[in-house]
């Protein structure tokens, strides 16, 4: 059977008749009519086909590695100290359906190390400073087998960047940023990284530099000042995030740390072919008489559900993501070639910035799995990530308007987010400018031993998280002239410093109070993850 | 005379505390409080005077009385019918303007000797409540001899009185009388240097604790927890060095104490916490929450009104906290060994912190409703401290 080529992302210029819009709007949606003849959607690329043969591909990438590095197999021998790391439960998003990309690698390092007779294997959640993974996520993650075999005797574990006999400092960059790592991993003979690429901004020298780092490694590009200067952190080239972490990388090497790198790439199948997801796939126009009673049906019945129940079902979804791509060896080589592949799936051209950047936020971002989208983290997924998708330049010009729908609950995850709480009821009550926050409450936070003790022994995000997740949003504060959150709670918004509106409508009247009248719009047709790439 | 008397009339008690519960205040309009037409009370004795209210404050316990809700405990130490009002500035027949210290102590009750607490200056204390000349009766206000603030006019022992400067407007004037509480009470929570204290409630009598706490002690950090914004921003004016919402006070504290929590993230109480707590709603979630943030040994002070209440007291056995009463005023002993009348402290402060723009608005007696029912949404309306006007009362004059 023929298979059609999946279309590449495009951008539509809205017209009369243009069919209303899916927003995502946290756990449900909303149906916008964009002004016609000022508007335009940029749409997500079609999933890329995957790989026929995934577990044909990894064995493949382990054999012939990229760049300077020896096939796996040679890298491998009896007595060594070995280390598996691999990405936490922030990617991908959402969580993907079993088998996942990780276990399927993982199982196959082990393999090749029993072959060789290694028998001293760790293997580390690379999570930095995100909570712990659970037993539950950890099997999802690694697979059944080897979780059993390794976690009960302790060799399957999450990173502890606050143990101070499990971290080490291993020097300083040229730029007098800290380097810190994994004790673990640097005094191992071999780290083997298995990464999971969702977007363009990861894997890379950031696997280990962030990953199995602590407070005094992330911080020297968690901040404010580096986060203003990556137009975008999407974009390597333009990203001072990146080139923090490759210097950072360089030292890691420098100190004898050897890393084989494993990267993969996904494609755009979030929401599948088939079931009342799919229609998010779809574009609207396309929609058939039965895509549109799935959405309708969908709406209901979500409009029915308690929040709890509906906040279930949608943490319960499994993405049938397919691996795209896999590659392996040396970590700058390796990386080329990942993100070229994820900017096969990602870009989409676009020329020119409008006035208004509108979009829809979805349930979930990379530190909500299982858990609620703060308003803290509706900040960030808006502001931070899905802002900084684009390369060249912002699709909103500089004093442009965001316009983002989400319903901003004035709730938070006790067990996950408890500093996200405190930041929420003191520091944005005080100020949302990052420096300031930087300047006079981040180290208080972040050297708070209640949160130290729940990072490590519970499942909470390190106590100075929020604040990365505000300075994520940093290039867009300073870019934008304003942000408006369409459908949000009104208090929680304003804490925030945004503007609520309750339509769409009316949020684009306030805009014009910043823009002027009748201003041109982008909207973000997202996810499934786009990069806007505009000239 | 005019006066609001609050009568004992079982019905209309039962009435008010539906519906002071329905809409606090509303107890005005169906219980127990009428406006009413009466002889002025006679003088209890030779020295006693006579003193027509300018400025009569309504105070939380008065609400707790209109709309039915306080103790059964007072039942023994009132006597009906009262006019209530015991925060006052009045005239004197000679034209003194004066404000009422309103304990109806020994001295009041012609009782001599007095009992040891009023023998030493601590008139909150005193044994003799029920005794001597007067019926009972714990304050003007609650006496059926005395009259109170919200009539045309009330007696008064010289003993009560404290003259009031020329330049000190009524709304301070007004405001003497519960300060001297809040004074008393800073000065009883044993607060030493570098503590660090936190005040639950920012009515009034939770703004000029702040305020008292500032002046006379010097905490590390005074913190406070408010409601309403027009509260967190006096509570700041007044002293406090950080203010919260009320429903952020757990986690306020930790942050300020530097504690761990019990409590997976969430916090259901510290293991250490603060110095002095300081409560000043006296409600069964507000004990709760000052036993939850106190460190052990720590010290709770109550000084809102608490009525029956149910708490978990568990957590006090085994930290071994402190609870205790900080209740109306008398002499305090200051750490340079002196000792001063609370009144005299209280009058201090008003001048000091301006605490006369606390009074935010006044009625007449012909409107006690609105102005009851003023009072007790006094915080969501923005408002402090709500007061009985009767400056221009034409009965006023008339006796």
């Amino acid at each position: 059977m023929s298979r059609r080529s999946p279309r590449p992302g495009f951008v539509l210029e809205v017209d009369r008749s243009t069919p209303p819009i899916v927003f995502h709007h946290g756990e449900g949606f909303r149906l916008e009519r964009l002004p016609a003849g000022r508007s335009r959607v940029i749409y997500p690329a079609e999933a890329l086909a995957g790989v026929e043969d995934p577990e044909g591909a990894i064995r493949h990438a382990l054999l012939h590695p990229l760049g300077d590095s020896d096939p796996l197999p040679a890298l491998l021998f009896a007595g060594m100290k070995l280390t598996i790391a691999f990405d936490d439960v922030s990617l991908p998003l959402p969580p993907m359906r079993r088998p996942d990309i990780r276990q399927r690698i993982i199982e196959q390092v082990l393999d090749l190390a029993a072959e060789a007779g290694v028998d001293d294997v760790h293997i580390i959640a690379a999570l930095a400073l995100h909570r712990r993974m659970t037993e539950d996520e950890l099997r999802h993650a690694v697979g059944d087998r080897v979780y059993d075999a390794l976690a009960p005797r302790g060799l399957l574990y999450n990173h502890d960047a606050e143990d101070p006999d499990g971290m080490v400092v291993l020097g300083q960059t040229r730029h007098g940023e800290d380097v810190q790592l994994s004790r673990r991993a640097a005094e191992s003979d071999l780290v083997v990284y298995v990464n999971l690429n969702i977007v363009s901004m990861d894997g890379g020298h950031k696997s280990t530099a962030t990953g199995l780092s602590g407070y005094a490694g992330v911080r020297a590009h968690h901040n404010p000042a580096t986060m203003r200067a990556s137009r975008s952190f999407m974009d390597q080239t333009a990203s001072e995030l990146h080139k923090s972490n490759w210097r950072q990388g360089e030292v890691i090497r420098d100190a004898g740390v050897t890393i084989f790198q494993i990267e993969t790439t996904i494609n755009n199948d979030t929401f599948g072919a088939t079931g009342p997801m799919s229609v998010l796939q779809k574009r609207e126009w396309e929609w058939t008489a039965r895509d549109r009673a799935t959405f309708l049906g969908m709406q209901a019945g979500l409009g029915a559900m308690p929040t709890k129940q509906r906040r279930r079902a949608f943490q319960s979804w499994r993405a049938p993501y397919a691996l795209t791509s896999v590659q392996a060896g040396e970590v700058e080589a390796v990386h080329r070639v990942t993100t070229e592949n994820v900017y096969r799936q990602h870009l989409v051209p676009v020329e020119g910035q409008t006035d208004v950047l509108t979009m829809g936020l979805p349930y979930i971002c990379p530190y909500n799995v299982g858990s609620i989208m703060n308003p803290i983290l509706v900040m960030c997924l808006g502001l931070g990530y899905f802002f900084n998708l684009y390369r060249g330049r912002p699709p909103v010009r500089e004093g442009g308007v965001l316009i983002m729908s989400h319903p901003t609950p004035w709730e938070f995850h006790p067990v996950h987010h408890p500093s996200y709480i405190d930041f929420f009821e003191e520091v944005l009550a005080d100020t949302t400018d990052p420096v300031e926050m930087q300047d006079r409450y981040e180290r208080r936070y972040a050297e708070d031993e209640w949160y130290r003790h729940l990072y490590r022994t519970s499942y909470a995000y390190h106590g100075v998280h929020p604040f990365y997740m505000w300075y994520w949003g940093s290039h867009a504060l300073e870019h934008l002239g304003g942000v408006i959150i369409v459908g949000g709670d009104v208090r929680a918004v304003r804490r925030l410093g945004f503007r609520p509106a309750s339509t769409l409508q009316d949020a684009l009247e306030m805009a014009s109070d910043v823009v002027g009248p009748q201003p041109s719009i982008t909207h973000l047709h997202n996810p499934p993850i786009l990069m806007a790439d505009v000239t | 005379m005019k006066a609001l008397r609050f009568s004992r009339n079982l019905p209309r008690f039962a009435a008010a505390r539906v519906a002071g519960a329905v809409v606090p205040g509303r107890g005005a309009t169906v219980g127990p409080l009428k406006l009413v037409d009466i002889d002025p009370p006679p003088l209890p004795g030779p020295e006693w005077v006579r003193v027509r209210p300018r400025l009569a404050g309504i105070c939380g316990s008065d609400l707790a009385t209109v709309d039915g809700t306080a103790s059964r405990y007072f039942e023994s130490i009132v006597s009906f019918p009262f006019v209530p009002g015991h925060e006052v500035v009045g005239d004197l027949d000679d034209g003194t303007r004066v404000v009422i210290e309103p304990v109806l102590g020994c001295a009041t009750r012609g009782i001599d000797p007095p009992c040891p607490a009023c023998a030493r200056g601590d008139l909150g204390r005193c044994e003799h409540l029920t005794l001597g000349a007067l019926e009972p009766g714990l304050q003007s206000g609650y006496c059926c001899d005395t009259g109170g603030g919200w009539s045309t006019l009330m007696v008064a022992h010289p003993s009560q009185l404290h003259a009031v400067p020329d330049d000190l407007p009524d709304e301070a004037a007004v405001m003497i009388e519960p300060t001297a509480c809040a004074v008393h009470a800073a000065l009883a929570a044993g607060v030493t240097d570098g503590d660090v204290v936190a005040v639950l409630g920012a009515g009034t009598l939770g703004l000029l604790t702040i305020a008292a706490l500032r002046r006379h002690t010097r905490p590390r950090t005074l913190l406070g927890a408010a409601r309403y914004p027009v509260q967190r921003e006096l509570a700041a004016l007044l002293g406090a060095d950080l203010v919260v919402e009320s429903g952020e006070w757990r986690r306020a504290v930790r942050r300020a104490t530097g504690s761990f929590a019990v409590g997976d993230g969430a916090i259901e109480r510290l293991t250490g916490g603060a110095d002095v707590v300081v409560d000043c709603v006296g409600s069964a979630a507000s004990i709760a929450d000052a036993l939850a943030v106190v460190r052990p040994g720590g010290r709770v002070v109550l000084v809102g009104m608490p009525g029956t209440v149910s708490v978990d007291l568990t957590g006090l056995w085994h930290r071994e906290i402190a609870l205790v009463g900080a209740y109306a005023y008398g002499t305090e002993h200051l750490a340079d060994g002196s000792r001063v009348r609370t009144f005299d402290l209280a009058a201090d402060l008003v001048r000091r912190a301006d605490l006369g723009r606390l009074v935010s608005a006044t009625y007449p007696l012909e409107h006690h409703r609105e102005a009851i029912e003023h009072a007790a949404a006094a915080g969501p309306r923005g408002a402090v401290k709500i007061a009985f006007d009767l400056r221009d009362d034409k009965e006023r004059d008339r006796l």
